[in-house]
């Protein structure tokens, strides 16, 4: 963990453009819950069904993404990243520092928002609430490493990012069972489904299993993201 | 005292080779890098700089490999080419997060210092988003000098400046010089190179085509066979009056007029009006073929 870079990763995040929708999406998920809650429609169903379908599966992608791609893709298409890679830093101090800024930002932008979410609409009731927030938690953690790896590797990460999203963890998930089950979305799912028992949070992985593949494709990214920074030539950047 | 030491080096993309087989020692002083654009330079100071591995052959600083070795840039500081910078940081907390970055032990005194090797003390608290093209250039300096490393590396750093800026620059880095520094820097303009390297090294289409002090080069430069293209008023009467000289080696009668290859600039020059005069043939223009910098440098290594 290197401070300075986490400063400069900070504020180029909040200071661009793009910032703007880290808090468009966790802004209606709140005004939703809010809407729901006043008028009463607010039951454990809708509840659940907002913070898994809202919060978990759309939500938490996209914005991980922005996060994700957003620290260090940017820094490497302008040729800022000379600035950081032209010193004796090890790289895996600067893919880790770069994660941390990420989590930081999806805890902020996506868990916090979907706590809070929850909380208006239903309380802890069956503990749906603290589950999917935990679930959000750790889906993002794999989210980061795998989109921080993706913008290093890739000039294109937000489009393969997205197509990954929408087409294989939306798309796909919703027709092809397997293909449902080989996404962090449903792995996240899994560990929330364990935490309550509520039957309107329902997985189709295994708690272990879902927990070992969300440690493994964390693991995975991160450190495909060191070895890819450690041999970024410029070349391929410009 | 640090040596760069390229050996055998080449570097290819695809099937397109960039550089080829160039071997050189870069030491104390200031070398100029000079070459046509996209004669190789940017790609031989990114392997210098350690962000292109060779495709073959060795890249080494003090013996010391450049590629994936981080603990090199303690004693390398590198100017990029490109602009950016941290567009939304001040100048001052630009360089202060530099020597953060370098872990040094007063990061303040050490981005005063730089800050004040470049002059830009009155521009500190700006936004380097708002500097000029001059500003950003010695910054980015600042930024390589931070830890005042030994050896400079800096890419095209004239490029866009204008003609103070590039004054002022120079004699800075001819002061990074003086203090025992390895300076090396790229330019495709000839003058620059000429004002400033004591050495030069000459890359043409990713060959290493002369090395060696500038004033020799120069020399091989101005004494190359010159061609110049001439009208009159009777071609075929001047043609014969300077073959019958033979400070020309050829000289060939063309629908554009005479062009003839002079074997020897300078009295060639000084020649051609009085045997004009004698043979009684009106000269209407007399120009210079091939003075552009690329023909200079495709002679170089035609040599």
């Amino acid at each position: 963990m290197n401070s300075t870079i986490a400063m400069i990763t900070f504020r180029a995040m909040l200071g661009r453009k793009r910032a703007l929708l880290l808090f468009v999406l966790p802004f209606i998920m709140l005004v939703l819950a809010i809407g729901l809650k006043v008028t009463g429609y607010a039951d454990l169903d809708v509840s659940s069904n907002v913070l898994h379908r809202f919060g978990l599966s759309t939500l938490l992608p996209l914005l991980a993404l922005i996060a994700g791609t957003g620290v260090i893709g940017p820094e490497i298409d302008d040729g800022q990243v000379m600035y950081v890679l032209t010193k004796p830093i090890p790289r895996q101090v600067i893919i880790f520092t770069k994660l941390v800024v990420a989590i930081v930002l999806i805890v902020l932008f996506a868990v916090v928002p979907t706590l809070l979410a929850g909380l208006i609409m239903s309380g802890t009731t069956a503990q749906v609430t603290p589950a999917l927030t935990v679930g959000v938690l750790l889906g993002g953690i794999a989210y980061a490493a795998v989109f921080v790896a993706l913008g290093v590797i890739s000039r294109n990460a937000v489009t393969i990012g997205l197509i990954y999203v929408l087409v294989w963890e939306i798309l796909l998930g919703n027709f092809a069972p397997g293909a449902k089950s080989a996404s962090i979305q449903q792995w996240s799912l899994s560990v929330a489904d364990k935490l309550t028992e509520a039957s309107q949070i329902k997985s189709t992985v295994d708690l272990p299993i879902a927990v070992l593949l969300l440690v493994v494709i964390t693991a995975a990214g991160t450190a495909l993201a060191t070895v890819r920074l450690r041999s970024l030539s410029v070349a391929s950047a410009e | 005292m640090s040596v760069l030491r390229l050996e055998n080096v080449s570097r290819w993309y695809g099937n397109v080779v960039a550089v080829n087989g160039v071997s050189m020692d870069i030491g104390p002083g200031v070398t100029g890098l000079l070459g046509p654009n996209g004669a190789g330079k940017s790609t031989i100071i990114h392997m210098m700089g350690g962000f292109l591995p060779p495709s073959s052959g060795t890249v080494e600083l003090d013996g010391a490999p450049l590629w994936q070795n981080p603990e090199i840039y303690r004693h390398v500081g590198l100017v990029p080419e490109r602009e950016t910078a941290y567009d939304f940081l001040t100048g001052k907390q630009f360089i202060v997060a530099m020597a953060k970055l370098h872990k040094l032990a007063d990061p303040g005194a050490a981005a005063r210092r730089a800050i004040s090797q470049v002059e830009m003390e009155y521009a500190q608290d700006r936004t380097i988003g708002n500097y000029s093209k001059g500003m950003k250039q010695r910054i980015k300096m600042a930024s390589a000098l931070v830890h005042d490393p030994p050896v400079l590396l800096l890419d095209e750093p004239f490029n866009g400046m204008d003609p103070r800026q590039r004054i002022q620059l120079m004699d800075l880095i001819r002061r990074m010089a003086a203090e025992g520094r390895t300076i090396l820097f790229s330019s495709h303009i000839l003058e620059e190179v000429e004002r400033l390297a004591s050495h030069i090294e000459v890359i043409v289409a990713g060959r290493h085509a002369a090395s060696g002090d500038f004033r020799a080069i120069r020399r091989l430069m101005t004494d190359r066979p010159h061609i110049f293209l001439v009208r009159s008023t009777d071609d075929r009467k001047l043609a014969a009056a300077i073959i019958a000289d033979g400070s020309a080696s050829s000289v060939q009668l063309t629908e554009k007029g005479l062009q003839i290859e002079a074997t020897d600039f300078q009295r060639f020059t000084w020649f051609l009006p009085q045997v004009a005069r004698d043979a009684k043939v009106r000269l209407w223009e007399v120009s210079p073929a091939d003075e552009s910098l690329e023909s200079v440098f495709s002679y170089l290594v035609a040599r």
